[in-house]
């Protein structure tokens, strides 16, 4: 019978092509318009690196002007950290497991051959960066802790990166020119996208792709390469030194920092542990303000950050109005298109259909129609998902729809047909079987 | 075959009760073709409606095959009107998108035969009323008059026993009414009971029995002949 139904269906969609297009694009623009701001969202909301997120900790000392207001959350305070403390933590003996600064920077790199040279954007951090989120290594392995400390000139390459001048192969052990320099590859990482990009999470570089070069922090600022992120003062660098070293002891802040602190109690020592830094550093005049240190796992740091933001959320209720209101104006159409359906009704249930015949017949031609409705609406989705990354640079990787997310698209525009005709259909159902003779 | 003790049918609106039908009491044996006439508005149409369980009377009993039928569940009464009654209608009522083997195999679908079984049923059955031909065609493709065999093979299909006709000629002119009226008699001929509403005393004449019903209420007229009809004027009744 069901295919009966589907016969059916698709003759009668023909008889009123009309309202039956409108349903389609009602309902194919109520979920392309959900479905694109849910996307967003969904990604935007994603957990980045799920196995660990909860014991890898953003750090924040509140260095910053005494003659600001008062600090009251994580909010208030300074995403990254000076140079200067940085590399005190980084040197220390502390409570973490392991410990990462970092900052972007960015190079020409220059191939072999006649390829021209193209700027790049290369992530400098220490070797723990890379065992600490896990990063998957395609070839070779993070340079080593001797590295970090003899400012080594050696590189690790992401998959692309390593595809793009090696042609894929093994490219450990040959070398690389970024600027004029030549750096080691000791490595080649294979397709690690962290979605949000936490360790870096800025709301404009949030979904920026990760780095396709990275090298170590103490080779970076020697060389210099300086950031190319938010670098952000509140004093003025003291002009007594030579340039790069007055910034480099300078109060502003462009560095990122990392601690994975496995335990609780692990947590608690560390955050004492920065609480008494700051406590030494107020002694030799620093950290005017009162005393503010926070640690904030991935979760809580996307939170922080700001990731998923606000007009995205409100955008995404509002869409998901609008759907609702799409479906709405849909169960009027049915309504009306099934208005005119007394007559076949009225015929069939003469010629021995049920009401139950009779309600599954619709069913069928209302889930059709919200079949159709889910597929135009994928298309509109994916236009949408288009035009946010034209809108929006950076937002590479929310266009990507899954099949998870198309599946769901259609499922909903079908149930929701299949919701939104329930009533229409059963009031068809219970129209009287004697209607046609009764006209006449 | 039929048989209907009692029955009354009341509609109520908000306005007015009508009584379309007053203690009907009436009666078809099996292999009869019996000729109901009327004024309009006199009930023809709500008896044929009883008799093919599309309502409900208001009260009294309805046998049909000796089961009484007026008070069993919608789907009972469809599977009983599948399988032992046929309609035939005065505007023909073919769904207009579906070809005429379409048309035909409506009844056929909610009998649950096979699609073999079936398309032989539809084949025989619009050889029967000279269409076999046309089965693609769409209804709108056919003069009125084919359109009603059409409806009669549909009618026919799924063998009924009993076919209800509600002035299945009215639509027609009278050369293409009387092919019409050759292919029910044809019909009666091999066994199938016919009640058939219509206006016209030529037709019913050519009944094996004629039933006037007259507000509400049945009187037999008995084996027809010319002088046992008396044309009655139609009365002008508001349709409520
Ligand atoms: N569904 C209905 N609701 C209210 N009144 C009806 C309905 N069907 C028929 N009637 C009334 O019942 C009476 C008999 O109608 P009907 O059986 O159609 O007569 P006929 O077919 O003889 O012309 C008429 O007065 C008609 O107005
Ligand atoms: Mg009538």
């Amino acid at each position: 019978m069901f295919s009966y139904y589907v016969r059916l269906a698709l003759a009668s969609m023909k008889r009123t092509p009309v309202l039956s297009a409108l349903m389609i694009l009602a309902l194919g623009l109520g979920i392309g318009a959900f479905m694109t701001t849910f996307t967003v969202y969904y990604l935007m909301s994603g957990d980045p690196i799920p196995h660990k997120s909860g014991v890898l900790y953003a750090v924040q000392l509140d260095n910053w002007d005494p003659n600001e207001p008062p600090t009251e959350s994580a909010k208030d305070v300074q995403p990254q950290l000076t140079y200067r403390d940085g590399q005190n933590l980084m040197n220390a003996d502390t409570p973490a497991k392991r410990q990462a600064q970092m900052y972007a920077t960015n190079v020409v790199v220059v191939p072999e051959g006649d390829d021209p040279p193209f700027d790049e954007s290369v992530r400098a951090t220490y070797q723990t960066f890379f065992d600490m989120f896990d990063v998957p290594f395609l070839y070779g392995q993070p340079w080593t802790d001797l590295d970090d400390e003899g400012h080594a000139s050696v590189a690790i390459l992401g998959r692309e990166m390593n595809d793009q001048l090696f042609n894929g192969e093994n490219s450990v052990g040959r070398s690389i020119r970024l600027d004029d320099n030549y750096f080691e590859i000791v490595g080649v990482i294979d397709d690690w996208q962290p979605m949000p990009r936490f360790y870096h999470s800025d709301w404009s570089r949030a979904f920026a792709d990760a780095e396709q070069i990275f090298i170590p922090f103490s080779r970076a600022v020697d060389g210099p390469m300086g950031p190319s992120g938010n670098t952000n003062c509140w004093k003025p660098m003291d002009d007594s030194l030579p340039a790069i070293e007055g910034f480099l002891q300078s109060e502003c802040v462009w560095t990122q920092f990392w601690a994975e602190l496995e335990t609780p109690e692990q947590a608690a020592a560390y955050k004492d542990y920065l609480d008494n830094y700051v406590r030494e550093q107020k002694e030799i005049g620093r950290f005017e303000r009162p005393l503010n240190t926070f640690i904030s796992n991935v979760p809580e740091w996307m939170e922080v950050m700001e990731v998923v933001r606000n007009d995205n959320r409100v955008l995404t209720r509002l869409s998901f109005l609008f759907f609702l209101v799409c479906v709405l104006n849909t169960v009027g159409l049915l309504m009306a298109k099934f208005l005119g359906k007394g007559g076949e009704v009225a015929l069939r249930r003469a010629m021995g259909a049920s009401r139950g015949a009779v309600f599954s017949q619709n069913l069928v031609e209302v889930g059709l129609i919200g079949l159709l409705g889910g597929l135009v609406g994928t298309v509109l989705a994916w236009l949408g998902l288009r035009a946010v990354e034209n809108l929006y640079r950076g937002y590479q990787h929310l266009v990507q729809l899954d099949p998870v997310m198309l599946a769901t698209a259609v499922c909903l525009a079908t149930l929701a047909a299949i919701i939104a005709g329930l009533y229409p259909v059963w009031r068809v159902s219970q129209l009287p079987p004697a209607g046609l003779l009764k006209t006449q | 075959m039929l048989k209907m003790s009692n029955i009354s049918k009341v509609y109520r609106t908000e306005l007015v009760e009508t009584h379309a039908l007053r203690e009907l009491d009436l009666h078809v044996e099996e292999g009869e073709f019996v000729a109901v006439t009327g004024p309009s508005g006199s009930g023809k149409t709500t008896f044929l409606n009883i008799a093919g369980l599309l309502e409900s009377p208001s009260s009294g009993v309805y046998e049909l095959d000796g089961e009484d039928v007026s008070q069993r569940n919608d789907k009972h009464r469809s599977r009983v009107r599948n399988e032992k009654i046929g309609f035939i209608f005065q505007s023909f009522n073919l769904i207009p998108d579906l070809s005429l083997a379409d048309n035909v195999d409506v009844p056929l679908r909610y009998r649950g035969w096979s699609g073999q079984k079936r398309r032989k049923v539809i084949g025989e059955m619009l050889d029967l009323v000279g269409l076999g031909s046309r089965k693609d065609y769409l209804p709108s493709q056919l003069s009125g008059g084919q359109q009603q065999r059409v409806a009669i093979a549909r009618a026919l299909a799924g063998k009924p026993r009993f076919l209800l006709a509600d002035e299945p000629t009215g639509n027609l002119d009278s050369e293409m009414a009387s092919v019409v009226m050759n292919l029910l008699e044809s019909i009666n001929d091999e066994g199938t009971t016919i009640v058939m509403v219509t206006h016209d005393p030529d037709l019913a004449h050519r009944a094996s029995r004629n039933i006037h019903i007259l507000d509400g209420r049945a009187s037999d007229l008995g084996s027809t002949g010319p002088a046992n009809v008396t044309p009655l004027p139609e009365r002008g009744v508001a349709r409520v």
